[in-house]
């Protein structure tokens, strides 16, 4: 092998893995306030579709990711009030989000399929990516208003008796879960594909969701982890355009194995799952109580 | 003088009036909403909620695919009310379906030659098994390793479609298809029968409307029934009165897997007749809706799978007629859930003003 195919490589494999470090740094900061989203596909979808079309329209990258992020802000925010507010099932909220963003991107970017458009080099984002990483990092760990999320995460009925507002930090944790979402949606819209297809984050939601259980709900293990599925489905292709007969479909289910693995394996332990999964993850906050 | 907005506070009970009521309130909600979006992309509303709502059942040939549609909803549905009882969040129901229909239907491509009356009974045997195997995994991780089943059953929906997508690419794929996705057609005696002569309605609806029976009977007459009940209200009353936690989950899921696993099973050996890639427009998934608009009540789920089996079908009607995309389903889909799911606060808080003065 020559070095320009490993470096070729190396690029491929930071390019395709961009979008799943920034949904799923998103939906670690949600569920480190102790909120469990399962929307990230839906608002993936939404965020690349509308970025794509304000794309089109104004043929501004700025202010297409500007409308993106803004379109994460609002079906995050929806998903927000439902289930602080109006203290609705996390679960099933956040299927709902799914479901409802599937459908809105479809309807949104009919008239969009196949239309083409310039595509942005994604460098910066990549690099961005590994920032994003390392300022949540940092944010969690060397401030204080990262201790509080955390705080909020572990024991809502704690940080309240402590003066903390837990809705309002949540909201927040929520509404920055959404705004990264889309930007991972956008990213693969306007840098990697670049177009618009229904339904063309092809699962990316449901492996960030795996990847924040993966990486046991630490910042720099979202960047490990998402290395490692981007590389295996990389290499799977790789391997598939060589002519090799494996059956990718086994690579492809391996991040969700994997994922159901450390599950079993932080869990089997109590200790260990104290260490790491927030210990009030899909537990709504009523102050009544 | 009384504050101007509303505080919640939690009822004792909760309300058996607005239990009947939110979901009817959140279906008018919901299409108040679908028609402000039709107008907004240009559509005359009544002639858009015609097209989706009314025109899909206006034929015998529509009603017909209206219970195809809501058979599987409303199996899957009855399923998952088991777990849902309990506060178990199985929703790896598209996985469970598709295990059936992997189990079921690889004894319908074995025995793709013979033509016998114990076919299809194995087949759908095959599929109960598949579904509940599936099922059966988030289960004993969850009592074994106290593994929380939300991931895990989520999770295994996407293994088993790749097992699904490999076998019918792979060893499964039909020698004479032209090297299509799919397998080879099944048998004739591997189909389900079908009810009426020229409609798609099939002898999977005779399965449902006999399960969701016994589920009535199982909830409304046995200890079973009890138990899952109470340990859902209350887990620690449950533990006190000596329930058996493990065994509960384990049959939740068990039963939950097997009705999945026949509507699975049922899919393909109805309607399609062979397995591909794509045999389920996301009904497990679609069916969590279901049970919850239903009030996980065997009755309430009988009227809305009926009632989210058309938006499936006049999602194809839109498409056809007002050249918006199918997928708008899920638009109400999604809205529908939203608002049942905040209006659920009207059936477990009440609204309270408090007095200022």
């Amino acid at each position: 092998m020559n070095l320009d195919l490993i470096l070729g490589i190396l690029q491929i494999v930071l390019i395709a893995t961009t979008p799943l470090v920034f949904a799923g740094i998103g939906e670690l900061v949600t569920e480190k306030s102790g909120v469990l989203n399962l929307g990230v596909e839906g608002m993936m979808l939404v965020g690349a579709v509308s970025a794509f079309i304000i794309l089109v329209i104004t043929g501004s990258y700025f202010l297409a990711f500007f409308v993106s992020i803004l379109s994460g802000i609002i079906m995050s925010g929806l998903f927000a009030f439902l289930v602080l507010f109006l203290m609705s099932n996390q679960i099933a909220t956040g299927l709902a989000l799914t479901i409802f963003g599937i459908g809105l991107s479809s309807m949104l970017g009919k008239q969009y399929i196949g239309t083409p458009i310039d595509g942005l080099s994604p460098w910066f984002f990549v690099i961005f990516s590994f920032l994003i990483v390392f300022l949540v990092s940092y944010f969690f760990y060397k401030t204080k208003a990262g201790l509080i999320l955390r705080a909020v995460g572990e024991s809502h009925n704690s940080a309240h008796a402590l003066g903390y507002s837990v809705i309002k930090i949540r909201f927040l944790s929520i509404i920055f879960g959404g705004s990264m979402c889309a930007l991972a949606g956008s990213y693969i819209s306007i840098c990697y594909a670049p177009m618009w297809q229904e339904g063309m984050t092809a699962g990316r939601g449901w492996i960030a969701l795996a990847l924040v259980v993966f990486a046991t709900w630490k910042p720099e293990r979202v960047l490990i982890g998402a290395y490692i599925f981007g590389g295996v489905t990389i290499l799977q292709m790789n391997l598939q355009a060589l002519g090799l007969r494996f059956p990718g479909q086994f690579f492809s289910m391996a991040p969700y194995v994997a994922t159901i693995i450390v599950l079993v394996l932080i869990s089997s332990n109590k200790l260990r799952i104290k260490l790491s999964a927030p210990a009030s993850l899909t537990i709504p906050f009523y102050k009544g109580r | 003088m009384n504050s101007l907005f509303p505080s919640i506070a939690s009822r004792s009970q909760s309300s058996g009036l607005m239990n009947f009521f939110v979901p009817i309130i959140s279906i008018v909600l919901t299409l108040i909403t679908g028609s402000i979006i039709f107008v907004l992309l240009g559509f005359d509303p009544v002639y858009a909620l015609y097209t989706f709502f009314i025109s899909p059942i206006s034929s015998t040939y529509g009603i017909s695919e209206l219970f195809v549609k809501a058979t599987p909803l409303a199996l899957i549905a009855i399923g998952l009310s088991y777990c849902f009882k309990n506060n178990i969040y199985n929703i790896g129901a598209e996985g469970q379906l598709t295990m059936g229909a992997i189990f079921g239907g690889g004894i319908g491509i074995l025995f793709h030659d013979t033509n016998a009356f114990w076919l299809l009974p194995l087949m759908i045997f095959a599929g109960a098994i598949g579904g509940a195997l599936w099922g059966l995994i988030p289960a004993i991780l969850k009592t074994k390793f106290n593994t929380n089943e939300i991931l895990t059953s989520l999770m295994l929906v996407y293994v088993a479609l790749f097992i699904l997508d490999y076998l019918v690419v792979g060893p499964w794929k039909d020698p004479f298809g032209y090297s299509f996705p799919k397998s080879r057609p099944f048998s004739e005696s591997g189909r389900m029968p079908l009810l009426f002569d020229g409609l798609r309605v099939h002898f999977g609806l005779i399965i449902t409307l006999f399960l969701i029976f016994i589920s009535w009977f199982i909830f409304s007459k046995t200890i079973f029934g009890f138990q899952l009940k109470v340990s859902g209200y209350s887990p620690k009353a449950a533990r006190y009165a000596g329930f058996n936690q493990t065994t509960l989950v384990f049959f939740a899921f068990a039963i939950c897997g097997a009705f999945a696993g026949i509507a699975g099973l049922a899919e393909v050996s109805g309607p399609i007749g062979l397995l591909y890639r794509d045999i389920s427009p996301n009904y497990g998934f679609t069916a969590i809706i279901v049970a919850f608009l239903g009030r996980l009540h065997p009755i309430g789920i009988i009227f809305a799978s009926l009632v989210i089996a058309l938006t499936y079908l006049g999602a194809e009607d839109a498409q056809l007629f007002l050249q918006i995309p199918s997928a708008v389903g899920f638009i109400f889909q999604g809205l529908v859930l939203f608002y049942l799911l905040g209006a659920e606060l009207l059936i477990n808080y009440k609204l309270t003003y408090k007095k200022l003065l």
